[in-house]
């Protein structure tokens, strides 16, 4: 019967409670961001904008008139469309061969692919910048040198955000169900027709997600095209982070952000768009049923070709890292990483391999605000709810956006005085990195929590079971596995944040991706070299996450990344 | 309690001088505009089982989740031994809901399903046990304590959800489409096995269903009901005999409905003269003649009938008719006598089958 499972999900009355309840578990995520993103954004928009207590906004038409600023603007949406088109043309054969072929290795491959999203922008330019750079690879074999031009910071987005299109595309086209196209088949659509009218289609809405998410992260690039771009290519971001730090022009800083913020906000709003529709009825069955293995000369060279591409993208451009970490000035060893140990290198206070201890510290602190904040935000969102609950939902993703060189001033702004006074607590970092980690917490979790079928506990509040007692009987058991995931996403993350940590951390107490960006800064083969093995250490600490992560990760629960 | 319900008369029971343990009174509950539940009363006594029957939409899930507590009610009242339930949450009411999916705990092998409820109330893991094997005993399924819920067949899962609803010892025990999604041989099985289990253990049942077999095969009552009112109240014997309206003479698949005018012993009708059975109210009514109060005759004897189509009904066949005027009767006739499709016959009615509708 049809009639009960429309009625359950509609509104009920008697909602007034479980809208109390959701308000209350709203309330924390809420006041969290007010606090910590909204107040110091707007903290540092206000100082831009705001002269003799009046409000200049005629600034932002003379900063966006400037012709650099345009140029910036200009390089910003066009290098973000070159890449998200480039990481599509590259990723999408990828994403099929995830999402249909059986083959050796298939785990361990998927998580490898995963590895570069999650790695800090610091150890992606570096490892770019060993591969294409001055004295890299490429120029030793063949004097080749793409570090100054555009190509570099293209591949390594494309290195950056394959996993991207290949988790988000692929886990949904994984299951798909292949009936679908074999009813089109059997009613007299060939094989191309059938993929274009049915499986495409159904495809359209992940697609399109994906390219957003793409778009949005190399619109806001910051780590990548700092170090790979030089003086000739800054994005938004990089721009903000140059007026803000080294030029000290807060005016054109705070116009930027704005700019950038009414962009990401543009992108978000697309995104949950798409996100809805990709919500619509699909017939979906077990991945793990339909994949095949490859059959025939057409399917067994797209593997290999896709197995070629991942090789040269995204394990060269790793392995050099590695290689340069160990290639001292007398052939290869353990020196660099040695050198990490002594505080003589003058480019800190303290010996760089501090760093690490640091940064696992501050990313486990920045680990559980992200999954306390992320799980109430999650929580509260479960249920269908209007158009006010799902703007919190977009409003969630903007961390990801804004820039974070903002984020990180305005901390130090406003987090300076009481009744907050935060500014020389251990807190600080964590709470930035946090950020950051939430979105993708509320994006692992809440198809999860979704998933749940409300009748379940149902079932479990007529056997006896206290609304709390049923989440914990019901809902929590389903959702641990979304729970660690997403635990290992805010962890790598937070590891990885540069762009809001390189303003707040504290020079005796750098994080990993700070010490690299620090290391880089400095002339002499030995700094060069240290940033390779802190780069290397760094990888391999995401990496070992991942790899556990990917153990638990099913089939099943695809989430959004 | 509530059983006496008249011929024709289109109600539920009303409170009598003692309460029975589930008492609804003016139960309303609105979707919108729609009223999914309007203004209904029921009432259902201890050791009783109640089957309310009707199609999807009818508003009958919506019935069992109200007394549950997983839908408050905008108007009326469910009162649960004579206690009014209105603020009192699901998992405070003391009633048992079997899901009509199951709704099993996946994640829960088959004595943690069973189990959940004991655990809810605190029951030692001792008693917990005993209480498994007991339970998994009286539906079928011993030693099934370690099973996942997921290598459960259709019907285990509905055993284990059987077990699942009965181990807290309920007050009352509400079945949501039990045996919906099960085959047919299993369904007439199973149908037998819960009458016998409920009769032994004294259960109080509230049953809804689509399946009027079902229902019949289980009920000591059955509710009809229709848009969210009941359509009638009565034992099956008596439902299945007096259907009080053609909505309920069809839901029982009843088709043979006409309009008719009564004067004395018979009615007249676009089928000629029916015979109507003694007391009948002269004056204009619908009229029911049950397939089995359709005799077929010579054709010179009787209304002559084109035979449209023959349907295997096991103990017997299915002829329709197709008589010159009026609406499409339908026959039921011994396997022999069943004419061929094409045949022209005669019709003649036994008053004995013939039902004045309200």
């Amino acid at each position: 019967m049809d009639l009960a499972r429309t009625e359950v999900g509609k509104p009920r009355k008697g909602l007034s409670r479980g809208n109390a309840a959701r308000l209350g578990l709203m309330a924390v995520p809420v006041a969290f961001f007010a606090l910590f993103f909204a107040y110091p954004v707007a903290a540092i928009v206000a100082r831009g904008l705001k002269v003799g207590g009046q409000w200049q906004f005629g600034r932002i038409a003379d900063v966006v008139a400037q012709s650099d600023v345009r140029h910036v603007l200009w390089f910003t949406t066009w290098q973000a469309l070159a890449s998200t088109a480039l990481t599509l043309l590259i990723a999408l054969p990828g994403a099929y061969v995830f999402a249909r072929f059986e083959f050796r290795g298939k785990q361990v491959l998927r998580a490898v692919v995963t590895v570069p999203f999650v790695l800090p922008t610091v150890v992606v330019g570096t490892a770019f910048l060993a591969l294409l750079g001055r004295g890299g690879l490429l120029d030793e074999m063949w004097g080749v040198r793409l570090d100054t031009t555009v190509w570099a910071i293209l591949l390594a987005h494309v290195f950056f955000n394959y996993a991207v299109v290949v988790r988000t595309v692929g886990g949904l086209w994984s299951q798909l169900d292949p009936r679908q196209e074999e009813a089109a088949r059997m009613l007299g659509a060939s094989r191309w027709t059938a993929w274009r009218t049915v499986t495409l289609p159904a495809l359209g809405p992940a697609v399109a997600a994906a390219s957003l998410m793409v778009f949005l992260f190399t619109f806001t690039s910051f780590g990548v095209v700092q170090i790979l771009g030089g003086p000739a290519y800054s994005t938004l971001e990089v721009e903000i982070y140059r007026q803000t730090a080294q030029l000290l022009d807060l005016p054109t800083a705070a116009v930027l952000t704005l700019v950038q913020f009414a962009a990401v906000g543009l992108i978000l709003a697309v995104h949950a768009w798409t996100v809805r529709r990709r919500e619509s009825a699909l017939r979906l069955v077990d991945a793990a049923a339909v994949a095949r293995r490859p059959r025939g000369a057409g399917q067994r060279s797209l593997l290999a070709g896709v197995m070629l591409t991942i090789a040269v993208l995204i394990l060269l451009p790793l392995g050099v890292l590695i290689e340069r970490s160990l290639s001292g000035p007398g052939g290869y060893g353990f020196t660099y990483y040695r050198e990490l140990t002594s505080a003589d290198g003058g480019a800190f206070l303290v010996p760089p391999i501090e760093a690490v201890w640091n940064s696992l510290q501050y990313a486990l602190a920045a680990t559980a605000i992200a999954l306390v904040i992320g799980g109430l935000a999650a929580a509260a969102l479960t249920r269908k709810a209007g158009r006010l609950v799902r703007g919190f939902d977009a409003l969630l993703m903007l961390p990801l956006g804004v820039s974070a060189v903002t984020v990180g001033f305005g901390f130090l702004i406003t987090l300076d005085k009481p009744p907050l006074d935060l500014r020389s607590t251990w807190i600080l970092v964590p709470l930035a990195q946090a950020l950051v980690g939430v979105p993708f917490v509320v994006r692992t979790m809440l198809p999860v929590l979704r998933a749940v079928d409300g009748r379940l506990r149902e079932a479990a509040a007529v056997l006896g079971a206290s609304p709390l007692r049923a989440w914990r009987e019901v809902d929590l058991p389903m959702v641990r596995r979304a729970l660690l995931i997403a635990a290992g996403f805010a962890f790598a993350v937070s590891l990885g944040e540069f762009g809001a940590t390189v303003f707040i951390a504290r020079p005796d107490n750098p994080t990993l991706p700070v010490a690299v960006a620090r290391l880089l800064g400095r002339a002499g083969e030995l700094n060069y070299g240290q940033a390779m093995a802190l780069s290397t250490i760094l990888m391999v600490v995401c990496a070992v996450s991942l790899l556990l992560l990917e153990r638990l990760r099913t089939d099943r629960t695809t989430g959004e990344f | 309690m509530g059983v006496g319900v008249g011929v024709g008369a289109a109600a539920g029971a009303g409170a009598g001088a003692v309460p029975g343990l589930l008492t609804l009174a003016d139960a309303t509950v609105r979707f919108g505009a729609r009223a999914v539940l309007d203004g209904v009363g029921l009432d259902v006594a201890r050791h009783e089982i109640v089957c309310v029957l009707g199609p999807s939409g009818s508003g009958k899930s919506t019935l069992l989740r109200a007394v549950a507590g997983l839908q408050e009610l905008d108007a009326g009242q469910v009162l649960l031994d004579g206690r009014d339930q209105r603020g009192v949450p699901a998992h405070k009411r003391g009633v048992g809901l079997m899901f009509q999916d199951h709704q099993l705990f996946p994640q829960r092998d088959v004595a943690g399903n069973v189990a959940f409820g004991l655990r809810m109330h605190g029951v030692s893991r001792g008693e917990q046990a005993d209480r498994v094997a007991e339970l998994l005993d009286l539906v079928g399924l011993p030693g099934a304590q370690r099973r996942a819920v997921a290598s459960l067949s259709g019907g285990e899962q509905q055993r284990v959800a059987l077990a699942r609803a009965l181990a807290p010892r309920p007050r009352l025990l509400m079945l949501d489409e039990p045996l919906g999604q099960l085959d047919r041989s299993l369904r007439e099985r199973l149908v037998v096995e819960l009458r016998q289990l409920f009769d032994e253990l004294g259960t109080t049942v509230l049953a809804v269903t689509h399946d009027q077999g079902e229902a019949f095969a289980l009920a000591d009552r059955v509710v009809v009901m229709r848009d969210g009112r009941i359509a009638q109240s009565g034992t099956p014997l008596e439902v299945w005999r007096h259907p009080a309206d053609e909505f309920v003479a069809r839901f029982l698949g009843f088709d043979n409905v006409v309009d008719a005018t009564v004067a004395g012993e018979v009615a007249d009708t676009v089928w000629g003269k029916v015979p109507v059975p003694d007391g009948a109210e002269d004056g204009p009514c619908r009229l029911l003649v049950r397939p089995a109060g359709v005799r077929l005759v010579p054709v010179a004897e009787g209304v002559p009938c084109a035979v449209t189509a023959r349907t295997f009904r096991g103990t017997h066949v299915a002829v329709h008719l197709e008589p010159r005027v009026g609406p499409r009767l339908e026959a039921a006739c011994a396997l022999r006598d069943a004419p061929g499709v094409g045949e022209t016959v005669g019709v003649a009615f036994d008053a004995g089958d013939v039902v004045l509708l309200g």
